[in-house]
């Protein structure tokens, strides 16, 4: 195992880490909110639901990076590659746009989901535009996850 | 592809029959009435206030007798039973409803009163239940409670606090005056709040111990009772076990009256149409012996309308187009296929004022983008066949859900073939199971090419969609200023940026950039090469110049056109929003690709292929429905945002007739009843 194969791993990890972090805060808070909601009125349940899951995408999209990387650089063959330093950096940075972005959009789709479960509350009918502003912000997690994929899968090794 | 043309009805009649003709409008349902006319001098609102709380309340009584028979005597309901629409009720069992409604009106009052015993007989288990806890400590004592002495003896029942006993207590007594002596302490029992105790005490001293026992906590027992406590708890028992008695023939009578369930329904729903009819009335303008509805109504049921109502009433009715400054309520309409989008675009809103119905173009690309993002064979047909069966399971359910279920059922199709041509069912499914269980390796080839494989054509060709997309937006709003007879508007809006984004796009196709993202090199005659600058030029020249026209002042004017050459960024800002397309696709692919990786882990063999299927249920469900709303929400997105951003604003009302609003039942006359 070499140093380069220890940062690609790093990578790896930190694609699932914090992507899988501001999920999980995102979905946390919406969920807070949501629940509120269907203790007043449990008929809307499944909307909040979807709105409640919106912010919960980018754990996946890490998810998919830190997966893309491990068959990459090997791991999941059981036979890791022999990574040079400068090729384990690469690895490194390409995982680190969805890792970043993931972070920070996730749990600002999170506050968002709040507020859109509030539109649902108020106005049931307006679910569609509800929807519409958490998934502005998933825009960029989405632009950071083709970023990450093209790098991911272009290093040679 | 659709906005029904809608026209203005106006009807005057005699006062006398207003009720009849409103209730005929009702019955028809194909008016939609104004209720916000200004009063004049000769023609006033009525109030109908009083009749519309009175038919209000009635309506809340029927639903609340419902819910407590459903409380009580729950009926049997499948898991789909929200699918199955509501019972078709013909108009002569609601006649027959209508003439009894005082019988059932009794019923639902019965109802309400058995609710109100059930209820304080709960509460008077509670408090029995309360008594016998409190009963708890004196359990020993075999004297009945309210003894206050004997003949030469004072006895006193009562508590004091934790911790003491019998010896605790006669010291407290002998510290305080030593010479008492003649009296006795038993403690019965005690818990973590008190001390209970009998002390018995001659009569000559008695008044001294109590006094004494007092100053340190000692409070006489709120008890009264000639019995033993162990026979007050029985007797509190025994009241228990009647109160359950009480409730069981209420219940037992609940579940009697239950069999009127179906009848109670149509009551509240016969009461809620009356009550709307009795909210209409109040809207309507009355002089002294007439009264006047206007409204909106479908172009296509007009002149039926005016034909029903002259035929029963002495009426006299106007048909006339909508003036231009109102805005008729929207009706869409649209062939079967495309119809099941209308919900997505009435989430957005329908289509405003002078605005065309999007629909059709917008299920397509619903369809074909949907499908993109998904893009496993399986799933496809997962998701189809679900909605196949639903729709043709449950016929009668709700329109709008239906709608949806046929939009998904499409999608479900599209998911399929793009599933095919992309190689996934399951993932990668077919490859483990046959590398795993099997030990030769059996691939399901890509029609087309694998997106893992090759990103960068998926991509490209995301971006390629994603112009078509938004050329279709463009398109659109060129019909829409055609149709207006608004040539300028086409050719400065929208002709010239077609000419600016094609010129731009076929300027940079032959560019090193192009060729080293697309890995395809294209080498353009010169002809063409000068076309796209031409193209390009002649596009960036009309907007500069052309799209402040509205402004006299030169300089504003050509401000404003370079500020709108600026919105080139929102061009490309939304066509990268296309990559989505890619990064959507590749999401479900490569989850499903974990999920067959984690269930091969246990290997072959029984135990593997247990595991195997575990894995495989769970995991691949999860991901359907994460990449379904990932799908579902992302397409919304591409077309509200995107398509719509192109030419669409909506804001229009929805057509909503006066007609029999029903919660529980569909009233239907007897010779539809019997198609």
């Amino acid at each position: 195992m070499t140093m380069g194969t220890v940062l690609a791993l790093v990578g790896a990890a930190l694609a699932v880490i914090l992507a899988g972090m501001g999920s999980a805060y995102g979905v946390g808070v919406a969920g807070q909110a949501a629940a509120g909601v269907v203790s007043e009125d449990p008929s809307k349940f499944a909307k909040v639901l979807i709105i409640q899951l919106l912010p919960g995408t980018q754990g996946i999209y890490g998810l998919l990076v830190g997966f893309i990387a491990l068959s990459n650089i090997g791991i999941l063959s059981g036979t890791p590659k022999e990574l040079t330093v400068a090729q384990g950096l690469m690895m490194l940075a390409a995982c680190l746009p969805i890792a970043v972005v993931g972070l920070v959009s996730a749990m600002h789709q999170g506050k968002t989901a709040v507020a859109a479960v509030g539109i649902v509350v108020k106005k049931p009918d307006q679910f569609g535009k509800a929807m519409l502003f958490p998934a502005m912000v998933e825009t960029y997690a989405i632009l950071a996850l083709l970023v990450s994929i093209l790098a991911v899968n272009g290093i040679k090794l | 592809m659709a906005v029904l043309p809608m026209k203005k009805i106006t009807i005057c009649a005699m006062k006398r029959e207003r009720k009849a003709i409103l209730e005929k409008l009702q019955a028809l349902g194909m008016v939609e009435i104004e209720t916000g006319s200004q009063e004049t001098d000769d023609f006033k609102k009525m109030n109908t206030n009083a009749q519309r709380a009175k038919y209000e309340k009635r309506v809340q009584n029927t639903d609340e007798a419902l819910e407590i028979l459903d409380r009580y005597v729950p009926e049997k309901t499948s898991l789909f039973s929200s699918l199955e629409g509501r019972r078709e009720v013909d108009e002569d069992d609601i006649r027959h409803i209508i003439d009894n409604r005082l019988e059932y009106n009794r019923k639902v009052k019965k109802i309400l009163e058995m609710n109100k015993d059930i209820a304080s007989c709960e509460a008077g288990i509670v408090k029995c239940q309360i008594a016998i806890e409190g009963l708890a400590p004196w359990m020993n004592m075999d004297i009945p409670i309210n003894t206050t002495d004997t003949e030469k003896t004072e006895v006193l029942i009562g508590t004091m606090p934790p911790g003491h006993t019998e010896t605790s207590v006669e010291l407290l007594i002998q510290e305080k005056d030593p010479e008492l002596k003649a009296f006795t302490v038993n403690v019965i029992g005690s818990d973590k709040d008190q001390t209970c105790m009998v002390v018995i005490a001659l009569k000559t001293i008695s008044g001294e111990v109590e006094e004494i026992l007092r100053s340190h906590g000692f409070t006489k027992i709120s008890y009264f009772s000639r019995r033993t406590p162990a026979d007050k708890a029985e007797k509190y028992r025994e009241d228990i076990r009647e109160f359950e008695q009480w409730i069981e023939d209420k219940k037992n009578a609940l579940t009697e009256l239950a069999e009127d369930r179906g009848k109670l329904k149509e009551l509240a729903d016969y009461y809620r149409i009356r009550s709307d009819k009795y909210q209409v009335l109040g809207s309507l303008l009355q002089s002294k012996s007439t009264f006047v509805i206007s409204g909106y109504v479908l172009a296509r049921d007009a002149d039926k309308v005016v034909q029903i109502l002259n035929d029963e009433f002495s009426v006299m009715t106007d048909i006339s187009d909508v003036p231009d400054d109102e805005t008729a309520p929207v009706q869409l309409q649209n062939p079967k296929m495309f119809a099941s989008a209308e919900g997505v675009l009435e989430s957005f809103g329908l289509p405003g004022k002078g605005e065309m119905d999007p629909t059709t173009p917008m299920a397509i690309f619903y369809i074909f983008l949907f499908g993109l993002m998904l893009s496993d064979a399986a799933y496809g047909l997962i998701i189809f066949l679900a909605c196949f069966i639903l729709i043709k399971k449950f016929p009668k359910m709700d329109s709008a859900l239906q709608k949806s279920l046929r939009l998904f059922m499409y999608c479900g199709i599209s998911t399929l073939v793009w599933g095919i041509l992309f190689g996934g069912f399951f993932g990668d499914l077919i490859t483990v199971v046959s590398r795993t269980f099997f030990h030769h390796e059996v691939t399901f080839e890509p029609v087309w090419f694998a997106p893992l494989d090759n990103p960068m054509k998926l991509l490209l060709y995301s971006l390629l969609f994603g112009l078509i997309h938004l050329f279709g937006g463009l398109a659109l709003k060129g019909y829409m200023c055609l149709k207006k007879k608004d040539v300028k508007a086409f050719i400065c809006d929208v002709l010239s940026w077609f000419m600016l984004i094609t010129g731009l796009v076929l300027m940079l196709m032959p560019t090193e950039l192009f060729a080293s993202i697309a890995q395809m090199q294209f080498n353009f005659p010169d002809w063409l090469k000068n076309t796209s600058y031409g193209l390009a030029i002649a596009g960036a020249a009309i907007i500069v110049l052309m799209s402040g026209r509205d402004h006299r002042n030169p300089v504003l004017r050509l401000a404003l056109g370079l500020y709108d050459i600026y919105n080139l960024t929102g061009w490309l800002s939304d066509l990268l929003s296309y990559s989505r397309l890619l990064a959507l696709g590749l999401a479900t692919g490569v989850i499903a690709q974990v999920i067959n990786q984690m269930g091969s882990m246990a290997g072959d063999g029984v135990f593997g292929a247990i595991v195997f299927i575990l894995v495989f249920i769970v995991g691949h469900l999860f991901n359907l429905a994460i990449n379904m709303l990932g799908a579902y929400v992302h397409t919304c997105r591409l077309q509200y945002v995107e398509f719509f951003g192109k030419f669409y604003e909506g804001g229009g009302n929805p057509f909503k007739p006066f007609r029999e609003n029903t919660k529980y039942v569909d009233i239907v006359n007897g010779t539809e009843a019997q198609k």
